[in-house]
């Protein structure tokens, strides 16, 4: 079974018309229930639902409070390499840019971790660009052997790999997995992936399938919003989490709703994803899937992060950097993407404070 | 007339527990232990620094409280028993609640790896209270394995929906030998003076304090209400019926010879 089977019914469903045919009084029905089936969802994502997002709003605070209390655990991410055999046309590390590429040696992830340990934070995402020539698994070990005398959990969000890959990295001590499938689109996939192994669609969707089935605790998947209609992304994706939920019991499924920040290059974004209609995905996921985390990165604005926090956030990196060694190293690397939110981790912790909220930096502990 | 309740020896008077989970902030507890005169606090090892263990949410626990390290995350059996012998060897007592959650949609628990961690621990000495789905055979299975309290949900975790499980508790508190304590579910003080009334040993309440507007005024509301709900069980309520009753029926006669 893949969640591509599933794909391939939802893509001829003619989602623009049913949305369109939605009304505000249906979106107003669908807050009165208790569990979300498909066109509840697709209710949610609807121009109607603009209208009323106050409405929705309150509802998905509610739920967040009920199921994840007052508490946003912190997580950073952990550049190791930024080398990449893949030409996306929307990321920095592609490998059509040119720039000095690194990889951290042992010693440098070292400190880094050190570094980054020092903060308080205990959730590390470890981070390469997508070369398994550069990063094989092999090496991904050595850094986790590292990470673990740090920090409390330790994800990756790397290369794809296969299901034997992935429980060799889980008993080395990997507990999460973060892939994007950066578009839902089968059709328009492979003109934002013009060379190497990503232009692979359905080896790529599979991935958090494969992480589930090695026995990950946790596995975090998203769309890069921008890259089409954010409307089918949003609901590709959480029909994607819902499907990965159901099959595989065992593993905490969260989301993320990335938006495409500045790069190097001139990549515009097909779509425009602005803030209301961010908001609008976040409240329709946390609607439809009230147990699951919803990240939040640094790719937005601290004014946006604090007045998305109440509505659905349950995870946020603070202090971010996503250049290789930018935590220690004065020589850092280039970084992935723009990031907006430039605060350190205390910073945050002030602000997640002031608005009512505790930080949580440990959620995990090591067996 | 003395009302205590006795788990792994260890008296308690009050018949809440609370929890640690889901509060803006960990200063708020003390007052919150305060005002529901709970006396056994669930603590998620989880989120505890064990190296350090006067950080985070432990330095706002008084030390009279019995903690009751609970072993959420845990999705087998072999991880919850790891993560209780990391709970003791930290310091945090021999009290564990068993969470062995396998399904991380609804949060129900997995009865049959609940047994074998409760089992295991139980032999190591550890004062075991493992949270279960409420199923008559799983709960005597839990006895026999040693623990020393059995722990049914009132409804899934964090969904405040009272006791929706309310048929199949009342039989394992008939045909238990250890205290039940209803845990999760329980949204508010009326429901839990219910579960009192139906003679559970103790509730346990999370969410319903910690999400509150006023966690501390929840607090005091849920402690009356569970010494509201033990004092009816305790007294003996009178039984339903659907028709107006004279109040001696069979035998007024007799005051009017």
């Amino acid at each position: 079974m893949s969640f591509y089977l599933i794909y391939k019914q939802l893509k001829d469903v003619p989602i623009e018309t049913y949305m369109q045919s939605v009304s505000e009084a249906d979106v107003r029905v669908v807050l009165t229930k208790q569990e979300l089936n498909q066109e509840d969802l697709l209710a949610l994502l609807s121009p109607a639902a603009e209208r009323i997002l106050e409405e929705i709003a309150e509802q998905a605070h509610r739920l967040t409070v009920q199921h994840f209390g007052k508490t946003i655990q912190l997580f950073n991410p952990l550049y190791v390499s930024d080398y990449c055999v893949n030409h996306c046309t929307y990321c920095s590390f592609s490998v059509t840019n040119e720039f000095e590429r690194k990889i951290l040696t042992e010693e440098e992830i070292e400190v880094e971790a050190q570094t980054l340990r020092a903060t308080g934070i205990e959730h590390v995402l470890l981070l390469t660009g997508e070369s398994k020539q550069h990063t094989p698994v092999s090496y991904l070990k050595d850094c986790v052997k590292i990470l673990r005398k740090y920090f409390s959990s330790i994800a990756i969000e790397v290369n794809p790999l296969d299901t034997e890959e992935y429980e060799e990295l889980f008993a080395a001590g990997v507990d999460g997995v973060t892939v994007y499938q950066e578009t839902y689109n089968e059709d328009i996939y492979k003109q934002y992936h013009v060379k190497g192994p990503k232009r692979n669609y359905l080896y790529r969707l599979d991935t958090p399938e494969r992480a589930c089935e090695a026995g990950m605790r946790s596995v975090n998947i998203g769309a890069l919003l921008g890259l089409d209609d954010w409307r089918k992304e949003v609901f590709l994706m959480a029909m994607h989490a819902q499907y990965l939920q159901t099959t595989y019991l065992g593993t905490e499924i969260s989301v993320s709703l990335p938006r495409i920040r500045p790069t190097i290059g001139d990549f515009i974004p097909t779509t425009a994803v602005y803030d209301r209609y961010l908001v609008q995905c976040m409240l329709a996921l946390r609607l439809f899937l009230p147990r699951s985390g919803i990240t939040l990165s640094t790719r937005e604005s601290p004014e946006l992060r604090d007045h998305l926090l109440p509505l659905g956030v349950t995870k946020m990196s603070a202090g971010a950097s996503t250049e290789v060694g930018g935590y220690s190293q004065d020589d850092k690397g280039t970084n992935q993407f723009e990031i907006s939110d430039e605060r350190n981790v205390n910073e945050i912790s002030e602000a997640l404070i002031r608005k009512g909220y505790q930080p949580i930096y440990k959620d995990w502990v090591h067996l | 007339m003395n009302d205590q309740l006795v788990i792994g020896g260890k008296e308690l008077s009050s018949r809440l527990f609370i929890g640690t989970g889901k509060y803006y902030s960990d200063e708020v507890i003390p007052e919150v232990i305060n005002r529901s005169k709970s006396e056994v606090i669930t603590v998620a090892v989880r989120r505890v620094d064990l190296n350090r263990s006067e950080q985070h949410v432990m330095k706002y626990i008084p030390k009279e409280m019995t903690l009751l390290p609970n072993t959420s995350g845990a999705r087998t059996a072999e991880e919850a028993v790891r993560i209780a012998r990391l709970a003791r060897a930290a310091g945090m007592g021999n009290w564990i609640k068993i969470e062995v959650i396998s399904d991380q949609k609804y949060l129900l628990p997995d009865n049959e790896e609940t047994i074998k961690a409760t089992e295991q621990l139980a032999a190591e000495g550890f004062v075991v209270l493992p949270y279960m789905s409420p199923d008559l055979m799983a709960a005597k299975k839990l006895e026999e394995a040693g623990a020393a309290a059995v722990m049914p949900l009132g409804a899934p975790i964090g969904t405040n929906r009272g006791l929706q499980t309310k048929e199949l508790i009342k039989l394992l508190i008939s045909e238990s030998k250890v205290p039940i304590i209803i845990d999760a579910g329980i949204g508010k003080p009326s429901e839990a003076a219910e579960a009192m009334e139906l003679g559970a040993a103790a509730v346990l309440v999370n969410t319903a304090i910690a999400a509150a507007k006023d966690p501390v005024a929840m607090a005091e509301a849920f402690a009356q209400a569970v010494e509201a709900g033990r004092t009816a069980y305790r007294t003996g309520m009178a039984t339903k019926s659907e028709t107006a009753n004279a109040s001696s029926p069979l035998t007024s006669f007799l005051d009017s010879i």
